[in-house]
């Protein structure tokens, strides 16, 4: 079984959204053009579409998280889904409730939809093969294994900055080995066509074999942003400073952290892009972040509607599914 | 059927590697040992005639590791329904790791363990003893008592020493009286949390990885141990390329190393954790093509001595987890013999030798050199199987209470007919039995 078998229906109709490593260009053009839609709804007196109306969406974080669970609640307010949040550190499993036993019982309260984010890799695949044939799963990160809303909203940025994916270089600099964010981004630079993607770190961040998901590694910074177009600065936990990762935060600012005298060998038109929150000082520099090549809060503002986009999406397969069977 | 009957095993294939005979030939029994090969007796009128027409008749398998759940985790599996389960599969021996609850580590539990078992009566069960006092990795168990309770062998079951010096003192202290220290090679800092091979796929899934060199540092560390306490030690559940090239440089330089493999590292790899499948969670992980590749020519050559069913039964909630989160181990029984059978299919091995990876070659390593053979006047323990016959897993069927398995609906060959231990048939899988 293939890791994007689940989140189809036999029509190809995305059904969950768990990760991007198998997902056509196609259905990744699809996702951007329908956020392109939704980037309008915002700016309107009512910031509400009724795609999702009668809906139940349960943000189901069982690992913290700000930005992340607070766009995914916006975006299913503007699609007019009534929205439960629950933290799950705080809530029943730390009673002992098995992950299944949560799912089970949300699902006696009728949730459509669970966006789920775990610490453990695979969690939103598991939440998809029990979850109730009606009821679609979004991955709002899984452990070291997936994040593909955030990709997406990478990708929508990149596109409204950059048009084409074809002739782009872009650079992924940072802890590659824990990044969640990162996998998703290649699995949708390469879904899109992008012309060269590179990862940047030192060998300890570096998972093995990562040329087999089509990057290609650099360990020095300077050489690594050379022509790039795109430089995706990632968050470096801070827990990663204990272990025999690295030695320091100064050392790695000083060899990974990006500075405007670093992007110098990068493009002039080069963007730099951040899934936040930032480490300023370690990551990048305040200059970089606040400066102009810095798209770090568009990011955000496009979350919203790329979530939107992909919310809908799986709600729209459901309703064709519900008419299909005929049972509504 | 009881003791003191007699009973003719005919027109089957008899393969008995220890004593170099493959060959159509028949089998008597009576009293619950082998009375004759060959042609009866003068005069023998058996009771009873199992028509072996197109199986193989061998001796029963003797497998180093299966774990019953007995004491301690009787929710998983027991005794009785796992020394079935053995008896289904052809096992008629196996050796249980001491990480029971209570451990493995007082005469009185090897003791409780092998009386439960030869209470129900479907396979024989050597507890291996535990090689530290609450597989703790300090102080050293009373090894000699142990093995007077009926140990064969000390292990520390999946649980790595890490302190070098008790290793060394443990395996000295086991050399003394002849036991061989089974040990599960790996280094815990190198796992760090790893729960599949690092490499291509756990990039991919973004699933904690186990370096090769977990397996490797560990088996380097632990043959320069024992050539050096002249100790007799054996590698359980080798998974890596390069593990098995140690063990054979070892073997070479006249060090008593041994070494096995689970039937599933021969025929799984990496590739089989697919989405997440929480049924191909093992310790060691699955590893790469090559690596199988390798681990089979090593079973070939005999650098692997024995191939084992590293049974693990699980209640179904022990999966139902996010992948890292499940327990590993999958129920193995019941497979080990058509896995195994795959090596003569795609000409690896010749069924001989297959048959001698689950028979005497075991038994070696276990001390027990009157196991895993069929000499005229010893106890009958047999295993009669159907090399072609096909069939479906269906893990409600299975007669372990583990139903954890990757090949739940798979289609696989080769399927015990009747097990019989000590002249008794403990298994007969229909009634054509005669």
């Amino acid at each position: 079984m293939r890791t994007d078998d689940l989140q189809r229906d036999a029509d190809g109709g995305l059904k969950h959204f768990l990760t991007i490593d198998g997902l056509d260009r196609a259905i990744l053009t699809e996702i951007l053009d329908r956020a392109e839609g939704f980037l309008g709804v915002s700016e309107q007196a009512v910031k509400k579409v009724p795609l999702c109306r009668g809906k139940i969406i349960a943000n189901l974080f069982f690992e913290n998280s700000t930005r992340t669970r607070t766009t995914f609640e916006l975006a299913a307010k503007r699609l007019s889904a009534d929205v439960l949040n629950l933290n799950i550190n705080t809530s029943s499993t730390a009673k002992g409730e098995t992950l299944l036993d949560t799912l089970r019982n949300l699902e006696a309260m009728h949730v459509d939809m669970f966006v789920v984010r775990h610490a453990e890799s695979g969690a939103a695949h598991f939440f998809a093969q029990h979850a109730a044939p009606h009821v679609s799963v979004i991955n709002a990160g899984d452990g070291r294994h997936s994040h593909p809303t955030q990709a997406m909203l990478d990708m929508f940025t990149i596109r409204r900055h950059k048009g084409d994916f074809a002739p782009l270089t872009v650079a992924i600099v940072g802890d590659i080995l824990h990044s969640r964010v990162a996998r998703s981004q290649i699995h949708a630079l390469r879904g899109l066509g992008a012309g060269e993607i590179r990862v940047i770190g030192p060998r300890t961040l570096i998972p093995p074999e990562v040329a087999d998901l089509g990057a290609h590694i650099f360990h020095d910074l300077r050489e690594g942003v050379r022509e790039a177009d795109v430089v995706i600065m990632l968050r470096l936990q801070r827990e990663r400073m204990t272990g025999a990762l690295l030695p320091s935060e100064r050392e790695y600012f000083h060899l990974f952290g990006l500075t405007e005298a670093r992007l110098e060998t990068a493009k002039p038109d080069a963007i730099v892009m951040h899934p936040g929150p930032i480490n300023r000082g370690v990551e990048m520099d305040s200059q970089v972040a606040d400066g102009p090549r810095s798209v770090i809060l568009e990011q955000v503002s496009n979350g919203i509607a790329v979530r939107m986009a992909i919310m809908s999406m799986c709600i729209g397969t459901q309703n064709r599914r519900g008419q299909g069977d005929g049972d509504g | 059927m009881a003791d003191g009957a007699t009973l003719s095993i005919c027109n089957g294939r008899l393969v008995d590697p220890a004593n170099g005979l493959d060959a159509p030939l028949d089998l008597h029994i009576a009293n619950g040992r082998i009375v004759a090969i060959g042609a009866a007796p003068p005069g023998f009128a058996p009771e009873r005639v199992l028509d072996a027409r197109g199986q193989v008749v061998c001796p029963g398998f003797v497998d180093l590791c299966a774990r019953l759940r007995e004491p301690g985790a009787e929710q998983k599996a027991t005794i009785a329904s796992e020394t079935r389960a053995a008896a289904a599969s052809g096992v008629t021996a196996l050796c249980c790791p001491p990480d029971t609850q209570p451990l493995i580590d007082t005469p009185a539990v090897a003791q409780l363990v092998r009386q439960t078992a030869q209470r129900h009566g479907f396979a024989r069960v050597l507890p291996a003893g535990a090689l530290t006092q609450g597989l703790a990795g300090a102080q050293i168990s009373e090894m000699e008592a142990l093995k007077r309770a009926g140990c064969p062998v000390m292990s520390h079951a999946d649980r790595p020493i890490t302190n070098t010096l008790v290793q060394r003192r443990a395996m000295e202290y086991a050399a003394t009286f002849d036991l061989a220290v089974f040990l599960h090679p790996e280094d815990p800092h190198l796992r760090a949390g790893g729960c599949m091979h690092e490499g291509r796929v756990s990039t991919r899934l973004g699933l904690p990885g186990i370096p090769e060199a977990a397996e490797t540092v560990a088996v380097a560390r632990d043959l320069a141990l024992a050539e050096q306490a002249g100790a007799r030690v054996h590698f359980r559940g080798l998974s890596t390329a390069r593990a098995a090239e140690m063990v054979a440089e070892a073997q070479r330089r006249g060090i008593a190393a041994s070494a096995d493999v689970s039937a599933v590292q021969l025929i799984l790899t990496e590739d089989d954790v697919g989405a997440f499948d929480s049924n191909c969670h093992l310790i060691p992980p699955l590893r790469t093509a090559r690596d199988r590749d390798a681990l089979r020519a090593a079973v070939a050559s005999g650098v692997i001595g024995a191939i084992c069913s590293d049974h693990q039964p699980h209640d179904a909630d022990a999966k139902l987890a996010p992948f890292p989160a499940t327990a590993p181990g999958i129920s193995a029984l019941e497979t080990l013999l058509p896995l195994a059978l795959r090596l003569v299919d795609e000409g690896v091995a010749d069924l001989a030798t297959v048959i001698a990876r689950l028979t005497a070659g075991p038994a070696r390593i276990l001390g027990k050199p009157l196991l895993g053979r069929l000499d005229e006047g010893a106890r009958a323990d047999i295993c009669i199987f159907d090399p072609d016959a096909r069939w479906t897993l269906e893990p409600g069927q299975m007669a372990s209470l583990g139903q954890n398995t990757p090949f739940a609906g798979r289609t696989l060959e080769g399927r015990v007919s009747w097990t019989l231990l000590a002249g008794r048939i403990v298994h007969a899988r229909t009634a054509e039995s005669r």
